[in-house]
């Protein structure tokens, strides 16, 4: 691996965003702490009745993995932004869209991942049969990822303002319900015993889209933030 | 030694903001082995020049070429170097990371070595703190010693001179100087406090 090639490149952002990350663990265990506060307060507000609980548990546990997944949101490009970083990203002889693109899987990696690993036992805790769980992990699997490109593209188009926290989960707030429906949708279908490969299929369709274009509109949208 | 094509020029660059000339028109070529001070006073527009050269920020009139050919950040691949107010470090890794990060994304300069250039830049024996515990002087070094890795032919370094000791100054001047022999152009700003590498260098003159 030669320095400077593209390989080389992208292995070398997304090692110092994941070393990053582990220097400072604190931060990856917020969202996860977060997740596992909100949805064990649940029984306790709604009683302990299992049929209950096992009825909204596959959505309760997407709302708190989505709502989990924006504490750390605001921090994908903001830091970098800061102390210049961001500048020498955009001069660095790479495409700017996959760069971005790797800083999007290291925040993926570090704050939707543990949120995936503990979702099962969130669920579980919730009484979801175990013939859902699956079909949970699956939808996560695909839905987190899409959460984080649609995310960062809002990051970036607000990057340019000073204190865009609020102005970003309003933003994020229609763009969520088509996930959160087709998510919780099909671990309810699966809780049925009804097919639930088609909503599971038109979250893969929104990712594969995804995948290609929000980069491309974060690297467009990060230029024009950086000319103020 | 100067070559024929100047590697960077700027024709009659103006800059606006909000249809407010902040400078300009500026021009100059910049060839291959010389170094040229922009001198300005607080808020005349240096930062500014040094952004729009960098294709960062776009110019209102005028155009900027590299190698004689108009250049944008898509095309330019990694042959402009710009270190500026903000030094581009992460402050919880350290000089000796940061500087493997930089290399990995610009690519290295024929027979330049990660530690050598650390050791050049005054910062051996510093090179696994992490940079958050550095002092201000030392963080600069570390952001200079990007220089002497990455392989670009033009440097543009606003304010280079800022927070650094005497000795600092000195090498800085020495990188610049270096780095002319080697061909390679430099512009660097300075509200003009510091002595400037060796003798009378090519002054660009801002107007606010």
């Amino acid at each position: 691996m030669t320095p400077g090639s593209t390989t080389a490149a992208c292995a070398a952002l997304l090692r110092r965003d994941l070393t990053l990350a582990w220097r400072r663990r604190g931060d990856i265990a917020l969202p996860v702490l977060y997740a596992v506060i909100v949805v064990t307060l649940f029984p306790f507000a709604l009683g302990p009745e299992p049929a209950l609980l096992a009825r909204i548990a596959g959505g309760v546990v997407f709302v708190t993995v989505l709502l989990a997944m924006l504490l750390s949101l605001d921090g994908l490009f903001r830091p970098d932004i800061d102390d210049g970083s961001m500048e020498q990203l955009m001069l660095a002889p790479q495409p700017l869209a996959l760069l971005v693109g790797m800083k999007i899987l290291a925040h993926w990696l570090t704050a939707a991942l543990p949120l995936i690993v503990v979702a099962p036992v969130l669920a579980g805790m919730l009484h979801l049969p175990s013939a859902a769980m699956g079909v949970l992990v699956v939808a996560l699997a695909i839905a987190t990822p899409l959460l984080s490109l649609l995310g960062a593209v809002l990051v970036a188009l607000t990057a340019g303002a000073k204190r865009s926290g609020m102005l970003l989960a309003l933003m994020l707030l229609p763009l969520c319900v088509p996930v959160v429906i087709f998510a919780a949708g099909a671990v309810a279908a699966a809780q049925d015993g009804l097919p639930w490969i088609a909503p599971i299929a038109w979250l893969g369709a929104g990712l594969a889209l995804a995948l290609v274009l929000a980069p491309l509109a974060c690297a467009a949208a990060l230029r024009i933030a950086m000319e103020s | 030694m100067t070559t024929a094509q100047p590697l960077l020029e700027a024709r009659a660059l103006c800059f606006l903001r909000q249809d407010e000339p902040v400078f300009g028109p500026v021009d100059f070529a910049l060839h291959g082995g010389e170094i040229a001070l922009v001198e300005g006073d607080n808020g005349s527009g240096k930062t500014t020049l040094m952004r729009v050269l960098t294709g960062m920020v776009r110019a209102g009139e005028g155009e900027v070429l590299l190698d004689g050919a108009p250049f944008s950040l898509d095309t330019m691949a990694g042959a402009v170097v710009f270190l500026g107010h903000h030094l581009g470090l992460k402050f919880d890794l350290s000089a000796r990371e940061n500087l493997r990060v930089s290399a990995g994304l610009y690519g290295v300069r024929r027979g330049a070595q990660l530690d050598a250039v650390l050791a050049d830049v005054g910062l051996a024996g510093f090179e696994d703190e992490p940079v958050r515990r550095l002092s201000a002087g030392q963080k600069k070094r570390a952001a200079l010693a990007r220089l002497l890795l990455l392989p670009a032919r033009v440097w543009l370094l606003d304010e280079p001179y800022a927070n650094l000791d005497r000795e600092g100054i000195a090498l800085v001047n020495r990188l610049l100087r270096e780095h002319a022999a080697r061909g390679g152009a430099a512009l660097v700003t300075s509200h003009g406090a510091v002595t400037f590498a060796g003798d009378e260098p090519r002054r660009i003159r801002l107007h606010a």
